[in-house]
């Protein structure tokens, strides 16, 4: 059977795809989280048209294929534009290397992570945060004591959906970082290459490698809840 | 202690513009909902968008829009209890409290919080979670969260209006305590007139983003200066009038003259309170009308009476009267008609 020895899955096969993935994903989770609760907080005090553009240009690789935004990248950071050339000229070549894969990625996650922290944010109860402004409470201080503690579950939640569409992207990735194995060869290419060229049970695996991860990506989020809660009911029982 | 606030602030379609001074007693701010009462606040404490006017407390400006002052609410001084507490629930009931001393070093922090934590009854409490408490000692925990910080206005929010009524006296004492030893300057929103009276020196009526009426609570409440402000302090009485001259005024709705202790020049409508109103035993005292009994219901200690006056046209009833229990059982016996006394110095007058 294909999947019958799993020794010769560790050691007959080149493993990168699956580092590579995690390094990836977690550059880009961790990346997207500091600029889409930034972004978030940056948005949730204001109101007016312009906004509402910016939102749009915010959730723009949500609704564009994959694909075309990883062309629109490829033409922003290429030798021939102005950041590419500027790139360039400082002998940084992001094209076809591996932070490119973490730049897909974190584009196309950016605006799952920049609306589920503005969700999050804005359900703060207002009072809370004007209680802490009279308290006298820097706009900082609101937003590292009260904004972020009581968004966080909502934040974490923005995390793993984050780290889920990071491991699964595909058409960004290709266009901007290629399929070099070993560099830039995640997951999701792994799997295409292997289908392409007919070996199913390679295409197998890696599918398998990767909904396992994703499976424990949920899972440590739900279990994450339930201690959250449990602890909370823990409290509440010592009265 | 000096607060002066000459405020403006638009919301929407809702425009808040009204003037307030005080030297130190406690204003008691009423008004129905959506009146402006909590926009108030929120303007002074620096809470609300496009405010322009002049807040200065003890000379110094909170805001000043002529000079483009406009402190933010971090500056303000300003202690705030809101009508939902706002406790932070991911903090204990001491860090809570502890929450607006940051600057502070972290002993002297310590003996101020227990200090305050004692004073209002919380120390068994400091390692509580908000949501462990009960709203009494929930709203003790936010007025010591304001008032630690020693603030030169305190604003409250209709701090009773989340507790079961069976707490609301209890907790309205200790508020009366608190407020007692405040040295600052104290704004009360409510929309109870009762707890008003009690907690307040001054009051201000606002009605639609104005102010009505601002004076001592005994005045306002005696002689109210207009029929809407008579009607939010609770007054249920009203008829159109005729001054006929000095003393003497005819209640048009009521089909009478009456006697009139207050003092005026104009009057277009006067109005007796209903627990003013009183029963005579026999016809012909000065303000004595003949009426009869349209119907009535019933409070655990007072009964109110609608009356119907002989004197007046019309169906239905023209007067409200609010007596005590006792005073029903001698009167529900008696044979129609009887007589209800308004008494000259109880009635009021308003000129418009």
């Amino acid at each position: 059977m294909w999947f019958y020895d799993a020794r010769e899955i560790a050691h007959g096969m080149d493993l990168s795809p699956i580092r590579i993935s995690l390094e990836t994903s977690v550059a880009a989770t961790a990346v997207v989280t500091l600029a889409g609760t930034l972004a978030a907080r940056w948005r949730i005090r204001r109101r007016g048209v312009v906004y509402e553009l910016v939102d749009g240009f915010f959730l723009l690789p949500l609704v564009l294929p994959p694909t075309v935004v990883g062309f629109l990248l490829l033409l922003m950071f290429g030798r021939a534009s102005v950041l590419g050339g500027i790139l360039y000229s400082l002998g940084a070549r992001l094209v076809f290397s591996w932070p490119a894969t973490v730049v897909a990625a974190a584009v196309t996650t950016f605006p799952l992570m920049y609306m589920t922290a503005r969700a999050a944010l804005e359900q703060v109860d207002a009072p809370m945060v004007e209680a802490a402004r009279t308290l006298g409470a820097s706009e900082a201080r609101v937003f590292r004591e009260i904004l972020l503690p009581l968004a966080w579950p909502g934040l974490a939640a923005g995390m793993v959906l984050t780290f889920a569409r990071a491991l699964g992207d595909f058409g960004a990735t290709l266009i901007l970082a290629g399929n070099i194995p070993g560099k830039t060869q995640t997951l999701p290419i792994a799997i295409f290459f292997a289908v392409e060229a007919g070996d199913t049970r390679e295409a197998v695996r890696w599918s398998l490698v990767t909904v396992a991860i994703s499976l424990a990506a949920l899972g440590a989020l739900n279990l994450w809840t339930r201690h959250r809660k449990g602890l909370a009911m823990r409290v509440v029982e010592q009265e | 202690m000096e607060f002066q606030a000459e405020i403006e602030a638009q919301r929407g379609a809702f425009a808040l513009a009204l003037r307030l001074e005080t030297r130190g007693e406690r204003v008691g701010i009423l008004g129905e909902s959506g009146a402006g009462k909590t926009m108030t606040l929120r303007a002074i404490a620096g809470l609300e968008r496009s405010v322009r006017g002049r807040i200065v407390v003890n000379g110094r400006a909170l805001l000043d829009s002529s000079r483009g002052v406009a402190l933010p609410a971090r500056e303000r001084r300003v202690g705030l209890v809101f009508q939902s507490y706002a406790l932070f629930p991911h903090r204990t009931v001491a860090e809570n409290v502890a929450f607006g001393l940051e600057r502070m070093n972290s002993a002297e922090r310590e003996t101020l919080v227990r200090g305050f934590l004692g004073r209002m009854r919380l120390e068994d409490l400091a390692g509580r979670y908000p949501r462990q408490l009960s709203g009494g000692q929930q709203q003790r925990v936010a007025l010591a969260r304001a008032l630690v910080t020693d603030p030169e206005i305190l604003l409250l929010d209709e701090p009773l209006s989340a507790l079961d009524f069976h707490l609301r006296g209890l907790v309205e004492k200790d508020l009366l305590d608190t407020l007692a030893e405040f040295r600052g300057v104290a704004l009360y929103v409510s929309h109870s007139l009762e707890e008003v009276y009690r907690l307040c020196d001054v009051i201000l009526v606002l009605a639609r983003g104005r102010a009505l009426a601002f004076g001592p609570k005994e005045e306002i409440f005696l002689h109210p200066p207009s029929l809407e402000v008579a009607r939010l302090t609770g007054c249920k009485n009203f008829s159109r009038a005729r001054a006929l001259g000095e003393g003497v005024v005819e209640a048009l709705d009521w089909g009478a003259r009456l006697r009139v202790a207050q003092r005026h020049t104009e009057a277009r409508h006067l109005a007796i309170r209903a627990n003013h109103v009183t029963f005579a035993d026999a016809p012909g005292g000065e303000n004595v009308l003949p009426c009869s009994l349209v119907e009535s219901t019933e409070t655990p200690f007072r009964r109110t009476l609608y009356l119907r006056l002989d004197t007046a046209e019309g169906n239905g009833w023209h007067l409200q009267a609010e007596i005590l229990k006792d005073r029903w059982e001698e009167l529900k016996g008696r044979p129609a008609p009887w007589y209800v006394r308004l008494d000259p110095e109880r009635v009021f007058v308003m000129a418009e």
